[in-house]
């Protein structure tokens, strides 16, 4: 099983379309990775998707770098367990 | 064997008048359509006017401004047919008074029927939609939200909101492959119209150049194409259907 880091941007690499190698833990999906604001929306659908949760729309506004959703899901797991 | 084989068509109102017209040519056009109705009487109408035509599809109840409702209806579609990959918001309502008489509530009845039902009804299937990278969102307007009508100030406000509303829509979602299109019938023969009297209707045709009354199916070949691969490229257009008595 991969961590939640790798899933992460893995999803990060399918959905803005860069390479998984680009993506670093403090880049931001905007500024960073060239999304737009549909794309930042589509990528927490895709992130819901993955780790079966959802995301209120007052937390997905505040996902806007690879960390934030790594540490997201993290403890999203976390309180689930 | 149609253009819209493999297509799944949700149509708000489609009881009576147009809505039903425009359910049943993308049935017959090869849709599979889920028609809402505000009654259980209406929407069992539906689903005998898809069985006696051969459609798949169902009638379903919903008042479109229980926004409450609406996520059921959507997730039960996707169950059983699959995502929704055309929407037609058609369901409306009149509340026709001069303005001076108007009260809050009828303004606020059509405000809430054919103008934010509409934006909750397109929000509730865009996700799918974004998902599959295709999809077709068509609005009924009005000739009135163009030229306004005395005694529809509120219907105006609502069409023309729509209108404005699609044009924002096509750019949100113009690169997810969505179009967001309206139809904007004129004067179309149903029991609204029929209402009139002999002098209304004879002015009437005198502002329109095709000097008819149009038919609902008229309206429903319009929305056709533009759920058909044939308007792919059109998006965040009104497509008149007014026999001519507004052009721009």
């Amino acid at each position: 099983m991969e961590n939640i880091e790798q899933r992460v941007k893995k999803i990060v690499a399918e959905q803005l379309g860069v390479n998984e190698a680009e993506i670093k833990n403090e880049s931001s999906f905007v500024d960073d990775l060239g999304a737009d604001s549909l794309d930042t929306v589509e990528l927490v659908m895709a992130l819901e998707e993955e780790f079966e949760c959802e995301i209120p729309d007052e937390e997905a506004e505040k996902i806007t770098s690879v960390q934030q959703a790594i540490d997201y899901v993290t403890r999203h797991l976390a309180s689930k367990a | 064997m149609g253009v819209l084989d493999g297509q799944i068509a949700l149509v708000t109102g489609a009881s009576r008048g147009i809505g039903r017209s425009i359910a049943l040519a993308l049935g017959q056009a090869g849709a599979t359509v889920v028609g809402t109705a505000t009654s259980e009487s209406g929407a069992a109408g539906i689903q005998q006017a898809f069985d006696a035509a051969g459609i798949k599809g169902r009638g379903v109840v919903l008042d479109v401004t229980d926004a409450a409702a609406i996520p059921a209806v959507i997730g039960a579609i996707e169950k059983d047919f699959g995502t929704v990959s055309v929407l037609v918001n058609n369901a409306g309502i009149t509340r026709d008074n001069l303005a001076m008489r108007m009260k809050d509530d009828e303004w606020q009845a059509v405000i809430d029927t054919n103008l934010k039902a509409v934006f909750t009804m397109s929000r509730a299937v865009m996700k799918g939609m974004m998902k599959a990278r295709s999809g077709r969102i068509i609005n009924i307007t009005s000739v009135v939200g163009e030229t306004g009508n005395p005694g529809q100030a509120n219907y105006a406000a609502a069409k023309a909101g729509v209108a404005g509303m699609s044009m924002a829509l096509a750019r949100e979602l113009g690169s997810r492959n969505i179009t967001v299109n309206c139809v904007a019938p004129g004067f179309i023969a149903t029991d609204m119209t029929e209402a009139l009297g002999d002098a209304a209707r004879d002015a009437l045709l005198g502002q329109i150049p095709l000097g008819r009354l149009g038919h609902a199916d008229e309206v429903a070949a319009a929305v056709v194409f533009l759920a058909s691969p044939g308007a792919a490229y059109v998006t965040g257009s009104t497509l008149h259907v007014n026999g001519g008595m507004f052009m721009h």
